[in-house]
């Protein structure tokens, strides 16, 4: 991080980049636990007032549908965590749910992860990209595509190949994106908007009934055909639709984050680029390749997100599921939470993947709560948090007290 | 060249802007292409449209020559769309055609799909001119759909429907003007939240409320009956205008009024002129005693009641019902055809009317056999526009200047 000078210190921040080294110096973690703890207070009165119930039994409940107490059953009964005594007669009954749910967990913490690096990693080069939803739609696209159309290839190469494909197909994708803003400056907002458009009408055409993608088996739905047995991923733990490889994929991706924004010319050209783009200009940095490249990268990071999911667990897809999906969007919320770092970035996906898990349909016990208004105060909470963490508003007031206080 | 400007001068001698009306020529032609396969003329031909549509783009490609590049292409695209429908639609049956595409109901339908987005890009214009980006448009339609219906069921009147609807928006909007303004944050990143929070908070209460059934019975916006357009001559003329005009909803007629209100506020009154002042140039506009943030506020809270208005539309006014969701990315494409109209209400209005006919022909296109799945593809119009227009390939869109900067007082 380039260092401020003085006479920027007392300026209020208006860059991207110079909001970020404001959150290294004001609040550390604190903030988005702060912040974290205050959406849920929100939503909790929203419980309150509409329902009228008491939100800690709901809180507790979705907190038993994420599956999170799994990791507690050697030490204590997972019912007595989740409050599922009257639910479960056996506590061994309770323990396999509960690792299923937790598998659930993981597998949507695996796909936000990569979701949130590739909003993560064009932010690092203050470039916004919202453009996560359609490079994960073309992810997923050629990995259906190549799943399901490529026969007799062995396994491992069938899974690497329909991986790398659905990477660069999402990493040409953002690219155009990228190019725009190198070429002619056209605001990557935008464009990445666009995209995701396109990229939601191109799908929902190859997956329409009669489209190039749609099933030979089922002609009256539109779905696709299931991809080959050679294209899937492995399952690491549990049965069908458990946890798999993809969430390792997803681990490792962390760390190349690192490695690369961290420890290679490439990740020190872009940081330089996000912190001032003149300066990086004048320090001979080619500012529009690092736009492009950052862009790309942060495409093939959603791309994958896209192909873990088919090759993981999904195994298909349908037009109904691409009006559905929303995993690029809330990629968003877990970059911005998580502050763009990787670490932050592996606990806030985790949240927002348990959040997910725990007020879905299937896991949410509907005698608790309504699972309908559940997910929907998800959407609440992701909200705020990215109210207050993304428009560092905690940020902002922490800084001044600060400033105060050194006054 | 030197002949291109030999015409020119000629043109410009005669008081003639000859690349405006050789654009102007070429979106004609791209229509008549495609109007000539249709009843009542019904061109069985391949060759006339092919001719017409040929015709349409050595117009637009010259009018593009000439000097008037977003006309000259945007003729070119519609001769191009011209000449391929039309050649379609004369391999095609009679009988099947009057079902499929009427002209009237076309004209009708782009009109019920656009005025949606006529309403969001208007309201989208207000704030970014003022200079707050606002991708929020899409949570603020969402805030007007639901308590537009939800106000209307409430007092058993379309009209507080519509109030309370507004009223929501504008609410919105102004959670994301503080934020914006207030709290100088980024301003995308306030707009995504904004987004978020509507889509759970309109879903929230509307399964809080109505649960699954639905929200059954809700007074909606009356249709404006426009009998006399049906005796209009010639018979055919009449015909046309009827279906086209004579029976759409208040709200239609409302989105157009808005339209030209909006091009007299924004470039005509003291208050269009601060608005426009404090978006390309807040410092200065300080100085001269403009309150850049009073201005911002008055704007966004506008742009929200606005884009309201669109999903008040939606709900009271086109379906008569509320789905979580329901706008569907529609703050979206009116954000495009505000880009695509280059911020200004008029062109704001031929985007979305353009980006309308796209939705409107799309499902009829279902129905023409050799296009049958490509009617799907067909959505993607409008955003493709947009991206080649912030390319810079057919005139390029250039946003007010103090766009997405928050503005500090000193």
């Amino acid at each position: 991080m380039v260092a401020p000078t003085k006479s920027n210190n007392e300026e209020a921040p208006t860059t991207l980049t110079s909001r970020l080294s404001l959150y290294e110096r004001a609040g550390g973690v604190l903030t988005p636990l702060v912040t974290t703890l205050l959406a849920f207070l929100v939503a909790g009165l929203v419980i309150l007032v509409s329902t009228g119930k008491n939100p800690l039994p709901v809180y507790r409940g979705i907190l038993d549908g994420t599956g999170l107490p799994w990791l507690l059953h050697w030490l204590v009964d997972v019912r007595v965590i989740g409050g599922t005594q009257d639910l479960y007669p056996t506590e061994a009954d309770a323990v396999a749910v509960s690792a299923i749910s937790l598998q659930q967990t993981l597998i949507l913490t695996g796909s936000l992860i990569l979701t949130a690096l590739a909003v993560a990693f064009a932010f690092r080069c203050g470039l916004f990209n919202i453009g996560g939803q359609g490079q994960y739609l073309v992810g997923v696209i050629v990995a259906v595509a190549i799943g399901s159309e490529l026969t007799g290839v062995p396994r491992g190469v069938h899974v690497l190949l329909a991986l790398f494909c659905a990477g660069l197909a999402a990493a040409v994708w953002a690219g155009i994106a990228g190019l725009l803003r190198a070429t002619v400056g056209a605001h990557e907002v935008i464009t990445t908007i666009m995209l995701n458009w396109i990229a939601y009408w191109v799908g929902s055409y190859l997956f329409s009934i009669g489209g190039p993608l749609q099933s030979d088996t089922q002609k009256s739905v539109p779905i696709s055909n299931d991809i080959q047995d050679s294209a899937k991923l492995h399952v690491l733990w549990g049965g069908v639709q458990g946890l798999h490889a993809g969430f390792l994929i997803a681990l490792a991706a962390l760390v190349v984050f690192w490695l690369v924004i961290d420890r290679t010319t490439l990740g020190y050209r872009v940081r330089a680029v996000g912190a001032n783009p003149e300066a990086a200009r004048y320090g001979g940095i080619n500012v529009p390749r690092s736009y492009f490249l950052a862009m790309a990268i942060s495409g093939a990071f959603a791309g994958l997100a896209g192909a873990i999911d088919i090759l993981g667990w999904q195994y298909r897809f349908s037009q109904l599921d691409i009006q559905g999906s929303d995993i690029g969007f809330a990629g968003i919320a877990v970059a911005l939470l998580g502050r763009n770092k990787p670490l932050g970035i592996l606990f806030s996906a985790l949240l927002f993947g348990a959040l997910l898990t725990g007020t879905s349909t299937r896991n949410l016990n509907p005698d608790i709560f309504d699972p309908e208004l559940a997910g929907n105060l998800t959407l609440i909470i992701q909200g705020l948090v990215v109210l207050f963490v993304g428009a560092d508003v905690l940020v902002a007031w922490l800084w001044r007290a600060r400033r105060k206080v050194r006054a | 060249m030197t002949v291109a400007d030999g015409v020119l001068d000629r043109g410009a001698r005669l008081g003639f802007d000859l690349a405006k009306a050789a654009g102007i020529g070429s979106i004609a032609l791209g229509v008549l292409a495609f109007w000539v396969a249709l009843p009542p003329v019904a061109v069985r031909s391949a060759a006339v449209p092919a001719v017409l549509g040929l015709g349409g783009i050595l117009a637009g490609v010259s009018s593009w020559r000439l000097g008037h590049t977003r006309l000259g292409w945007t003729g070119v695209c519609i001769a191009i769309l011209g000449l391929l429908a039309g050649i379609l639609a004369s391999r095609a049956a009679v009988g099947n055609l009057e079902v499929v595409i009427t002209w009237g109901a076309l004209t009708a339908a782009t009109l019920r799909y656009a005025t949606p987005l006529v309403f969001a890009s208007i309201g989208g214009l207000f704030s970014e001119r003022s200079g707050v980006v606002n991708i929020g448009l899409e949570g603020m339609m969402l805030m007007g759909a639901f308590f537009g219906i939800y106000g209307a069921d409430q007092t058993d009147s379309w009209i507080a429907g519509i109030l309370i609807g507004m009223a929501a928006g504008a609410a919105l909007a102004l959670v994301h003007a503080f934020f914006s303004i207030h709290m100088r944050a980024d301003q995308i990143v306030s707009g995504t939240a904004i987004n978020f929070l509507a889509l759970g908070l309109t879903g929230y209460l509307y399964i809080d409320q109505y649960g699954t059934e639905g929200t059954g019975d809700v007074p909606a916006v009356p249709d404006v009956h426009l009998g006399f357009l049906a005796r209009i001559p010639p018979d055919g003329l009449g015909k046309y205008l009827d279906r086209a005009f004579g029976q759409l909803n208040l709200m239609i007629w409302l989105a157009l009024a808005t339209v030209v209100l909006a091009y007299i506020v924004i470039f005509k009154t003291t208050i269009g002129l601060r608005i426009r002042s404090v978006g390309e140039h807040p410092r200065a506009a300080d100085t001269v005693g403009i309150s850049v943030y009073a201005t911002r506020y008055g704007a966004v809270t506008t742009s929200g009641a606005l884009a309201a208005l669109g999903g008040v539309y939606l709900s009271i006014g086109f379906v008569h019902s509320f789905t979580e969701n329901m706008t569907a990315g529609r703050g979206f494409i009116a954000l495009a055809a505000l880009i695509f109209g280059k911020w200004r209400p008029f062109g704001a209005l031929g985007a979305a009317l353009l980006f309308g006919f796209a939705s409107a022909v799309a499902p009829r296109l279902e129905n023409v056999e050799a296009w049958a799945t490509y009617g799907t593809l067909f959505q993607t119009l409008p955003y493709i526009l947009t991206l080649i227009a912030v390319a810079g390939v057919i005139g390029r869109s250039i946003p007010p200047a103090a766009i997405g900067r928050p503005y500090e007082k000193q």
